[in-house]
């Protein structure tokens, strides 16, 4: 281990790790994702919120709907995410307190490799979960369009017969880009302070 | 005379004949084309998916429905069930409605519904409730105004024409009902000669308690008065409030060919009626206790079901023996309509024979029982002196006045019947501003809370009674016509023309703001207590109970469960109970079964109805969804198997899986 990542943090980047913890305690309890659907039918839309450990908004309704073309019903009780979630959010949230805490260049680093692996990976997992979701369909779905999947976008838009599935990041979602692009700034800094040293 | 002179005579004549045939021809009444200006068109339009800034609650004469409406579009949005039986949607067919229309009379499927109110807070519109009267069989309903249907109904005993009614007071402390026909009261022997009327006959006033909170109503008191007839009635307000105003007409006692025999007096008589003293002497005891016999009937929200309820006695206060509670002020010819302005201090009384209206004071009539300025009574009531009570009179307003409505500037508008049109006048001048003609005979008209504290103004409705040519012709019968004004300006604008349902006669103007938002959507199936509901196809099951079959049947898109029953015989009477299991919004569902000598039910998300079939030959029965709510809506259907009466075929139901005879 080099000397310079023995040193101590910036000012900066212990503030930011510190606001990194509160972020992504906050993103416990707030929704992380979004995912809107608008159809002729539904000029109001339905909404589905994905939080950290629960599914929320019109989720029974797009159950019902979802029956015609044999989609599996949603339960957050089917998921191993939305129980292991919460924990892996607080366990990054202390992580980063102690970055501050500990005061060292490398103890940062290590943190924001973990962090950046755990965004990567949990893209992947939401990915897999939306085409498992649709293309998994019941082959005694009353409606069958020969060639035609039901898989929401990871993020934007895309029309999926009657309905247009819109899908962003919410609050929470943003926050952890937010502390992501955050934590990344300041690792530059430190980064460039580190070679003049 | 020489021969010149006279042929210039002859010519002078003739010239003059021709320009007064001329000038004549010219005062010939606008047409109705004419009467329309330019940007009529555009004040009505309201875009495809924009919506209306009033509701308009309008009465449905003998319908006995009401019916909504938007305004300024003048678009029927919904026919609301309440004294009639509607079998689109199965109110008064289902078992849990029946008991809404019972009443001491037994089942009536119809009403004659007038007038309507909107419930107040501090003499302003608070949409909360709509209050409805029933005419014939004397009854009065709440509606509630978060699902537009009927909450409630109470029959009104000792009374015949519930005319005079519902109107209310400034916080919807009470509903009123004043009875149209005097008639021996329910505990005296009513086998007698008609014409004891004036001796016999007795009219009634009933005051309804209103729950403020959960509109739920009793009736508190009554008041016998001498024998007439009582029209309308207008609440006090600001300084007149705690009284009541009722118009009154037949003080001739007719009993018979009242076209001739009740139009014989000069004036008939306004009732003022200190409602808050009655209260008291009520409260000091002087109530009696009269048997009688009338129902409650009220729908719950969670069970969905309605109960009736019969009750045999009402507190009964005769006004002979209340001092100070009743007066009876003078008024032309048959007063009709009785209007309260929005300051609380003029009341309008429209003699529907009379060439005049009068508007009374209210401090006046304060003054003059105070310095008591009576011509004597009239059946053991005073009589207030006419000029004593008088503000002044509207001079040559038109013929016919029959309701007055007002706006937020301190002027009345007036409907007449005989001259077919609507006057605006100001309530402090009584000088006319503006009369437009109606297409044809207004009856009632309407402002946007033309009747309370603080009118909006802005439109008028007049309910016409006469249609004629106004529309494409539907042979002899012919749909009633509305007109909407717009009142903002100096002159009333003529707008739109349009039809409305049964024969409108009252109506309530509210901004939608007051309402829309508290729409309901659909019912909490988590909070339906219903009996035989079934909270999930798991939940459906048949029960015999003898010949009673009851079904607990669920419906969602696009099936129902169960869609196969067999071992249903002749001689069983069978109860459909069916929840709507769906949580979404604009998602009802129907059902009907074939043959059934009953109607269909239309049951919104959330919500249990059940449907009664009496079988009547043996067969394969289908029933199926009536209200197209999905793209497989054609799918939503099921077979009854209905077999000889003592026959051994088994009971089975089930959908899918579970059906009888399915391979599992």
């Amino acid at each position: 281990m080099s000397l310079s990542s023995q040193s101590a943090l910036r000012g900066i980047t212990r503030i930011a790790a510190v606001i990194s913890g509160i972020a992504l305690a906050i993103v416990i309890i707030i929704p992380i994702w979004r995912i809107e659907l608008d159809a002729p039918q539904y000029p109001e839309g339905l909404e589905m919120y994905i939080h950290a450990n629960k599914l929320a908004g019109d989720v029974e309704i797009i159950n019902g709907l979802n029956h015609y073309i044999g989609m599996q019903e949603l339960h957050a009780e089917n998921f191993i995410e939305f129980t292991v979630l919460p924990y892996i959010l607080g366990f990054f949230a202390i992580w980063a307190l102690l970055v501050a805490f500990v005061n060292k260049r490398w103890f940062f680093y290590s943190w924001l490799i973990g962090f950046v692996l755990f965004g990567v990976l949990s893209m992947v997992d939401f990915y897999k979960w939306l085409y498992d979701y649709g293309h998994n369909l019941d082959p005694k779905a009353p409606i069958q369009v020969p060639g035609m999947t039901y898989q929401p976008p990871l993020i934007g838009f895309k029309q999926l017969l009657n309905f247009g599935a819109y899908s962003i990041p919410d609050i929470g979602g943003w926050l952890m880009a937010g502390v992501g692009v955050m934590m990344a700034a300041v690792f530059v800094s430190e980064f460039l302070a580190s070679k003049k040293s | 005379m020489t021969k010149i002179q006279s042929k210039f005579r002859i010519a002078a004549i003739g010239i003059f004949s021709l320009s007064t045939l001329i000038g004549l021809n010219s005062c010939k009444p606008k047409t109705a084309g004419s009467a329309v200006s330019g940007d009529a068109a555009q004040k009505v339009y309201v875009a495809p998916g924009e919506h209306d800034e009033f509701y308009s609650f309008t009465s449905g004469g003998f319908s006995g429905q009401v019916s909504v409406y938007g305004i300024p579009s003048g678009r029927l949005f919904k026919v609301l069930p309440v004294f009639s039986v509607d079998p689109e949607t199965g109110y008064g067919y289902s078992e849990e409605s029946k008991p809404m229309l019972n009443t001491s009379y037994g089942f009536v499927p119809w009403g004659d519904q007038h007038h309507l109110a909107v419930s107040q807070t501090n003499g302003e519109s608070d949409g909360r409730w709509l209050f409805a009267n029933e005419n014939n069989t004397p009854r009065v309903a709440r509606l509630d105004l978060t699902t537009f249907t009927t909450s409630e109904i109470i029959e009104i005993p000792n009374s015949a024409g519930n005319h005079s009614s519902p109107f209310i007071t400034e916080n919807t402390e009470y509903v009123v009902a004043g009875t149209r026909f005097s008639v021996p009261f329910d505990d005296e022997n009513g086998d007698i000669p008609i014409n004891s009327y004036a001796e016999k006959f007795n009219g009634a006033i009933t005051f309804i308690k209103v729950n403020p909170e959960t509109g739920r109503m009793n009736i508190e008191f009554q008041l016998k008065t001498p024998a007439v007839n009582y029209d309308l009635s207008h609440t006090g307000k600001g300084p007149s409030s705690g009284w009541f105003f009722f118009s009154s007409y037949n003080t001739e006692k007719a009993h018979t060919l009242l076209e001739v025999n009740a139009s014989q007096r000069d004036k008939d008589f306004i009732l003022a009626v200190n409602w808050k003293k009655a209260e008291e002497y009520l409260k000091a005891g002087k109530g009696r206790k009269v048997k009688t016999n009338y129902v409650h009937n009220v729908m719950d929200e969670n069970t969905h079901t309605a109960t009736s309820t019969t009750i045999n006695e009402v507190t009964v206060l005769d006004i002979l023996d209340l001092e100070g509670v009743c007066y009876y002020i003078p008024c032309p010819k048959s007063p009709h309509g009785t209007d309260v302005d929005p300051t609380g201090e003029y009341i309008v009384g429209s003699g529907k024979l009379a060439s005049l209206i009068p508007v009374f004071s209210f401090s006046k009539i304060q003054k003059a029982i105070q310095d008591k300025k009576f011509d004597g009574d009239f059946d053991g009531i005073p009589v207030i002196n006419y000029e004593a009570a008088l503000h002044g009179e509207v001079q040559k307003p038109g013929l016919g006045p029959l309701h007055t409505e007002f706006d937020n500037n301190g002027n009345a508008y007036t409907s007449f019947f005989v001259s077919s049109e609507v006057v605006k006048w100001n309530v402090k001048t009584l000088q006319v501003i503006d009369r437009q003609p109606t297409y044809y005979s207004t009856g009632h008209l309407t402002v946007a809370g033309g009747d309370t504290k603080k009118p909006f103004g802005k439109y008028l409705v007049a309910w016409n009674k006469i249609t004629k040519d106004r529309y494409l012709p539907t042979g002899p019968e012919l749909t009633q016509s509305a007109q909407l004004f717009d009142i903002s300006g100096e002159k009333m604008q003529l707008l739109l023309d349009f039809p409305t349902i049964g024969e409108p006669h009252y109506a309530q103007i509210i901004p939608a703001s007051l309402i829309k938002d508290k729409q309901k959507r659909i019912y909490d199936i988590n909070k339906n207590s219903h009996k035989y509901v079934a909270k999930g196809e798991d939940k459906t099951k048949i029960v015999r109970e003898g010949n009673k079959v009851h079904v607990y049947m669920t419906l969602v898109r696009t099936h129902i469960t169960p869609d196969n029953i067999e071992g249903i015989k002749i001689g069983d009477e069978v109860y459909f109970h069916i929840t709507n299991l769906e949580q979404d919004w604009d998602l009802p569902h129907g059902f009907s079964v074939k043959g059934n000598n009953n109607a269909e039910l239309l049951i919104l998300p959330g919500e249990t109805k059940t449907l009664k079939w009496v079988p009547n030959r043996v067969g394969i029965i289908p029933f199926y969804c009536t209200d197209f709510c999905s793209a497989l809506h054609q799918e939503m259907q099921g077979y009854v198997r209905v077999s000889p009466a003592g026959s051994n075929v088994p009971l089975a139901y089930g959908t899918g899986d579970t059906a009888p005879g399915a391979k599992k």
